[in-house]
């Protein structure tokens, strides 16, 4: 080398340190293999929309790590992802969006399917998404856009979901929860156990329910059918009269003083929780975590009527394609490998992929968030604060109880525009 | 544009052989209308790129046809027929849309007034009673010091001190002014309207402080030596005078709370609706032509307060 350097008269240092960026370039795309692979290779990039659920730095930075591939995370709001597919499909490259919103985004065409056989571990995804039960054997309820109604397509470009399973996937799963209430047991000091107590008196100008609509109509259904009033052929998918008959309800509710404020955001749920505005309300399991670690009793009620659900996964844009579309499937399988799963399960998600969240996750970990069991130490955050003591146990139970429970799932219904509307009406009324 | 480069350029020559004679053809480029042309030029084009060509799309698409997931770019009335659904099949009770617009106006109006009475009397403290202009800069600066954060924060942070538990209410309580909290401190029309009041009262200060201080001190020094008392100089001489900038004022406060939802969202617990809201909720669930045609509705509105108001006093003049 030396003597190289010395005829075409490139001093030791220059050499020196072009071979450094060199070197550093290779570590930086992940490719450590062959320097002429080095010279040719331009930096992988993907660019991420979803909400903010799956988006940790934590996560990028792994990523980066174990595949090379750079993550640029662009966050928006369900309602702006939704848009933004519509709108701009080309400013993105990998899409997290929720399952509900498929009936908008496959007719649009602007996703392309993934291919199930380029998922390493397509068969290992738990089957709340393929069969709509539990691993261990409990059937969960269909009513609203359930994941398995909407996980396949006829063909690589149709627009129409197969019944059966297929070899094109709309939405690789990554993450769900089961939600229900929010309550302050300090303010509250009796059991809660119905969805009908967010419309007791009792409660008077402290309850609270989420203001986007599509979920907020779902909440409102579990809380007609609790109180007796009606029951729902599919609370997902509401005829216009269940509709109207659901807001008159909520409206009745509302106008006697009932609610406090309605929420739109993650924040906004915790502030009016942990500032004792609210004692009762439609909430997220991370949400009230937070207001725990806040050192404000808050609880995550399960309630007799079961939970009401939300899954979301990965798909692509449209226009990708060539090596950009090998990088994606790269991200979604490094995805399901282990850390990601360990990571959203530690904040009281749960991961598509089981078994691999499990070999990246401590026993105790395990036994705490997905098998009900009293925590051996203290529960730890993904970033290391404390969430609980040694001896909690984690409010609805294990995975079986609290995914085999779930009654219905966020939806969009064919009356959509109508209910908008009158959900509309109601926060105007 | 082209047209009236067009004009100008068959006018100026004209122009410029009647004024000067004596002067070569290629001055008509610079004649004075030309320059007017050139000045007012970067403005205009500004203006239609970004509001005029805007605003005709917005009008268009307000008469498409839409689905769940797509625009249809079809003649269709939907947007205004859907937004007014019911509204007659209703009367002689009020439907949510017309009650949403009047809850609107009234907030709009109480705004108004109070960031008017507050603006004017601070303006006019600043402009008559603070004597020295270094003062009346330093002041006027402080003013400012408000829109060194951004309008969330300064909203938000009324909700600790409104709250339930919140400063205002341990305070009543600890002094037994009232032995429960007062829950139409927060999220309540008072609530809005303070946290309106205290965000655009300043668009009210500058116009008016900017009219008062150009008055001619003179003048009021005539009134007192005509014998006129401090009321009659006040209607008189002063509000005439600052007319301009009242007006000024009053259009900036209206335009933005006929259009705000952030505000009003946040310190109404979101369960106060104003046209903006409509609009945002009608936008996220992807019905664009109803969004947009509640935005022509909303604008119509709007206009037509700001006709009214430059009907009363012909801003144009006044400048």
């Amino acid at each position: 080398m030396t003597e190289t350097t010395k005829k075409t008269g490139v001093s030791r240092r220059t050499l020196l340190k072009s071979t450094a960026g060199l070197a550093g370039l290779a570590a930086g795309s992940g490719a450590i293999t062959g320097f002429p692979y080095v010279m040719s290779a331009e930096p992988k990039v993907l660019r991420y929309l979803g909400t903010a659920v799956n988006e940790g730095d934590d996560i990028s930075k792994q990523c980066l790590k174990d595949t090379g591939i750079k993550i640029e995370y662009i966050t928006a709001t369900t309602d702006d992802v939704t848009k933004r597919v519509m709108t701009q499909p080309n400013s993105f490259d990998v899409l997290d969006t929720e399952y509900f919103s498929l009936k908008k985004l496959v007719p649009s065409g602007n996703i392309l399917a993934l291919d199930a056989k380029k998922i390493k571990e397509f068969d290992n995804i738990t089957p709340v998404f393929t069969k709509g039960e539990t691993p261990g054997g409990k059937k969960i309820g269909s009513q609203g856009t359930a994941p398995w109604k909407v996980l396949y397509l006829e063909g690589k470009d149709s627009k129409t979901f197969s019944k059966t399973a297929t070899e094109f996937v709309t939405l690789i799963p990554t993450v769900y929860n089961a939600d229900t209430l929010g309550i302050r047991p300090d303010l509250i000091k009796r059991p809660i156990n119905s969805w009908s107590e967010l419309l007791n008196p009792e409660f008077k100008g402290k309850a609270s329910i989420l203001n986007i609509p599509s979920i907020g109509i779902m909440d409102a259904a579990m809380v007609v059918e609790a109180t007796g009033k009606y029951k729902y052929a599919d609370k997902g998918n509401m005829t216009k009269e269940e509709i109207d008959l659901t807001m008159k309800v909520m409206t009745e509710a509302k106008k006697a003083g009932q609610f406090r404020a309605f929420w739109k955001d993650f924040n906004e749920s915790v502030n009016l929780m942990a500032s004792g505005e609210t004692v009762i309300q439609s909430m997220w399991s991370p949400a009230v975590t937070k207001v725990r670690s806040m050192g404000i009793a808050c609880t995550f009620q399960p309630l007799k009527e079961g939970y009401r659900s939300w899954a979301s996964g990965f798909c692509v844009s449209k226009g990708v394609s060539g090596p950009k579309l090998d990088w994606a499937y790269e991200f979604v399988n490094w995805f399901l490998s282990g850390y990601a799963g360990a990571y959203l399960n530690r904040q009281g998600y749960y991961s598509a992929v089981l078994s691999t969240a499990k070999a990246n996750m401590e026993p105790y970990e395990w036994a705490y968030w997905m098998e009900g069991k009293p925590a051996e130490k203290d529960i730890k955050a993904p970033d290391g604060s404390l969430l609980e003591k040694a001896g909690a146990v984690r409010d609805g139970g294990s995975y079986e109880d609290r995914m085999g429970a779930v009654a219905c799932w966020n939806a969009v219904m064919d009356e959509n525009d109508y209910m908008v509307r009158k959900w509309n009406e109601f926060i105007a009324a | 544009m082209d047209t009236s480069e067009d004009i100008l350029q068959q006018a100026s020559p004209d122009l410029v052989r009647g004024s000067d004679k004596a002067r070569p053809a290629k001055a008509a480029r610079l004649s004075p209308s030309f320059i007017s042309w050139l000045q007012a030029g970067p403005m205009m084009l500004v203006f239609l790129a970004f509001f005029l060509i805007p605003l005709v799309f917005v009008v268009i698409v307000s008469f498409w046809d839409y689905n769940e997931y797509q625009l249809l770019p079809a003649f269709s009335g939907r947007g205004y027929t859907d937004t007014f659904e019911g509204c007659i099949a209703q009367l002689p009770d009020l439907c949510t849309i017309a009650k949403t617009y009047l809850k609107t106006l009234k907030l709009c109006f109480l705004v108004w007034a109070i960031t008017l009475f507050i603006g004017f009397w601070v303006a006019y403290f600043l402009a008559f009673h603070v004597k020295s202009k270094t003062w009346q800069m330093g002041l006027s600066l402080l003013c400012t010091i408000p829109f060194w954060t951004s309008n969330v924060i300064r909203m938000i942070a009324w909700i600790p001190l409104l709250g339930r538990n919140g400063l205002v209410n341990s305070g009543l309580m600890k002094i037994g002014l009232v032995n429960q909290p007062v829950e139409w401190l927060l999220f309540s029309e008072f609530s809005v309207v303070l946290a309106l009041v205290h965000l655009f009262t300043f668009f009210m200060v500058v116009p008016i402080f900017n009219s008062m201080i150009r008055i001619d001190k003179s003048l009021i020094e005539a009134a007192y030596d005509a014998g006129a008392t401090g009321l009659q100089t006040l209607l008189n001489v002063i509000i005439p005078l600052a007319k301009p900038g009242i007006v000024i004022g009053s259009i900036f406060v209206i335009t933005i709370v006929m259009g705000d939802f952030i505000t009003i969202g946040v310190m109404g617990g979101q369960q106060i609706a104003a046209a903006g809201k409509i609009i945002e909720t009608r936008v996220n669930a992807l019905q664009f032509p109803a969004a947009a045609a509640n935005a022509v509705i909303l604008l119509v509105i709007t206009f037509l307060i700001i006709t009214m108001m430059s009907r009363i006093v012909d801003i144009k003049k006044e400048l």
